[in-house]
């Protein structure tokens, strides 16, 4: 069983593609049942501990980070929370292809589910865990477009209590203006310089601490089960290939998945993500500046000030090995995105980091043609799969949406959209 | 054709044969990295090459061999330990080694930077920090340093 959880491939074939396509016979067949059971949530198990977050595991550091996660006074104008793009009726995105917020970002909105199992978090990877990833939308200024001293002021007037229960006594905040913090913003910056190096560094752990409290929450954002995974579950029970739960376009799909298209080279595992950065030629935004991605996303996290070895962390020596193994930039980097899951992926139309494609027929297109990258090389190579072809591996993409799980009810307001200024 | 393992390293045959590492003799690599180099084709080499040694390196002053403890996964940060040998079969200790890799078919390197420490055992060492991110054929190379040579040897793996 266990040996059937891990994705290993054992004989050598010419190439992967041959191997899932020039299956027959029984053994062949349990192969594919393997190859089934490597994808399903079954198979996934607990989020690795996050050692950086002491209180990843903490259930009243959940509560706390789900009632920020919906609260709209954190932001520049009072108008903007994490929920405006996370939207956990659209299972935590928002539909659109660039994120707004107080202004429009320059990428699209990630999904939340999964991510605790992700070592590098963001399209570029530029940060190493859910806590330091949720503080970056905070400081930027067309998202969230507040300052971590007015984040600090909010936990002190409304959250004093809970806060203090969770994460100890809060420093007084007297004499440090809303307004300050190391943002764009001149004027904010200018009011951050002014503020001594303990007054810095009190306003900074609340905000570390609202991170860690947010990923608290997210950490239990997960995938349901999908179609696809009632699917295989039934195949390990019964030993047969189920016909009754994908219909025969949908399975013809899965073969084509796991053989012909090669998708499971990046979409492995029951994430249907290997979590790492590709370059897929995907093309350039008009209008947007320069994205090289993971060229960029590995120095960035590197110098991260909340990164697993930053003093804001609660990781030992040794206990960050995602940074310690990390490999430098190189030419592979160049244009090269993180992998998202494919759970759910028919529901979260527009695709890739910047929306550049309106529809799941147009990614199959794409990685079909396979065209050259607009800087760097694609790994893809031309599939000359047909329009059948197609069409059963769209089928199959559609079972893969199970929605998303809470363990935490959502509170009532939260659930209708409609969280403002009082306290959730 | 899978190559059947008896290496002790390998706790069950089912595990074994789910292995499939590949040491590679070194002239059919360089043949292989040299096309790659000018932008040929690349080949697999021949499965009848596939195993976790003991293999020669490649100007013979060494014998290399993987020893996995568990099976090599995809995605997971893992360590996998394995032993140097000089030609008359003793532990090489203190030895200098570095390593590269990657997915010839694919022209991209290892995912992360691992390194290498001295294992507990004499002739033992550990490569850590290795992670896997796709299925296919893998290269690991190891370049070796010692007072018997430098010398190089590359596995090919079949995740």
């Amino acid at each position: 069983m266990i040996a059937r959880s891990l994705l290993i491939l054992a004989l050598a074939v010419p190439s992967v593609a041959a191997s899932a396509g020039e299956r027959h016979g029984a053994g062949a067949h349990h192969e594919a049942l393997d190859e089934a059971l490597a994808l399903s949530l079954d198979v996934l198990g607990p989020a690795p501990a996050d050692g950086s977050n002491r209180w990843a595991d903490d259930p009243a550091a959940a509560d706390l980070g789900q009632r920020l996660f919906f609260d709209r006074r954190l932001s520049g104008n009072g108008k903007v929370s994490c929920a405006s793009c996370h939207d956990p009726r659209r299972n935590f995105e928002d539909g659109v292809a660039l994120a707004k917020g107080m202004g429009i970002a320059n990428r699209r909105t990630m999904p939340i589910a999964g991510t605790a199992h992700s070592p590098f978090l963001f399209w570029d990877g530029r940060k190493d865990s859910q806590w330091a990833q949720a503080l970056g939308p905070l400081e930027s200024a067309v998202e969230h477009g507040g300052t971590r001293a007015q984040y600090a002021h909010v936990i002190a007037s409304h959250y004093r209590a809970e806060y203090e229960r969770i994460f100890g006594p809060l420093p007084s905040l007297r004499g440090i203006p809303r307004g300050a913090g190391p943002v764009a913003d001149a004027a904010a910056h200018a009011k951050w310089a002014a503020l001594s190096q303990r007054q810095r560094d009190d306003v900074t752990r609340i905000f570390v601490n609202v991170g860690k409290a947010l990923a608290a929450y997210e950490r239990r954002i997960a995938f349901a089960p999908s179609r696809f995974d009632r699917f295989a579950a039934k195949w390990a029970a019964t030993g047969s290939e189920p016909a009754d739960v994908l219909d025969e376009k949908e399975r013809a799909g899965f073969a084509l998945f796991v053989g012909k298209a090669n998708c499971i080279q990046c979409h492995n595992g029951p994430l249907l993500t290997n979590n790492e950065f590709h370059n897929t030629g995907v093309p350039r935004r008009t209008g947007l500046p320069e994205d090289r991605g993971r060229v960029a996303g590995i120095p960035a996290v590197r110098s991260d000030e909340f990164n697993c070895r930053s003093r804001w962390s609660d990781a030992k020596p040794g206990e960050c090995p995602e940074l310690q193994f990390l490999a430098p930039p190189s030419a592979a980097h160049e244009r090269a995105y993180k992998v998202p899951s494919l759970r759910n992926v028919a529901e979260r139309a527009p695709y890739m980091h910047a929306g550049q494609l309106a529809s799941l027929r147009d990614v199959l297109d794409h990685y079909n043609n396979a065209p050259a990258a607009a800087a760097g090389v694609t790994e893809l190579k031309p599939l000359h799969l047909d329009a059948v072809e197609l069409d059963a591996l769209e089928a199959f993409l559609r079972s893969l949406s199970g929605g998303v799980s809470v363990p935490v009810p959502l509170p009532r307001a939260a659930a209708r959209g409609t969280l403002t200024g009082k306290d959730p | 054709m899978n190559t059947r393992l008896r290496n002790p390293g390998f706790p069950s045959r089912r595990l074994a044969t789910s292995l499939a590492l590949v040491v590679l003799a070194a002239a059919a690599l360089s043949v292989s990295g040299g096309a790659a180099a000018h932008g040929g084709e690349i080949h697999r080499p021949a499965s009848a090459e596939f195993g976790p040694g003991p293999r020669h390196s490649s100007a013979s002053a060494y014998v290399v061999t993987l020893m996995p403890r568990e099976p090599l996964r995809l995605r997971r940060l893992q360590s996998v330990e394995f032993s140097i040998a000089d030609v008359d079969g003793r532990p090489v200790e203190n030895a200098s080694i570095s390593i590269d890799g990657g997915m010839p078919e694919h022209g991209h390197g290892l995912p992360t930077q691992p390194s290498i420490a001295p294992a507990s055992a004499s002739g033992v060492y550990r490569i850590e920090g290795l992670r896997f991110s796709m299925g296919g054929w893998w290269q690991l190379k190891l370049v070796i340093d010692s007072p018997a040579g430098q010398d190089r040897v590359t596995f090919n793996l079949d995740l």
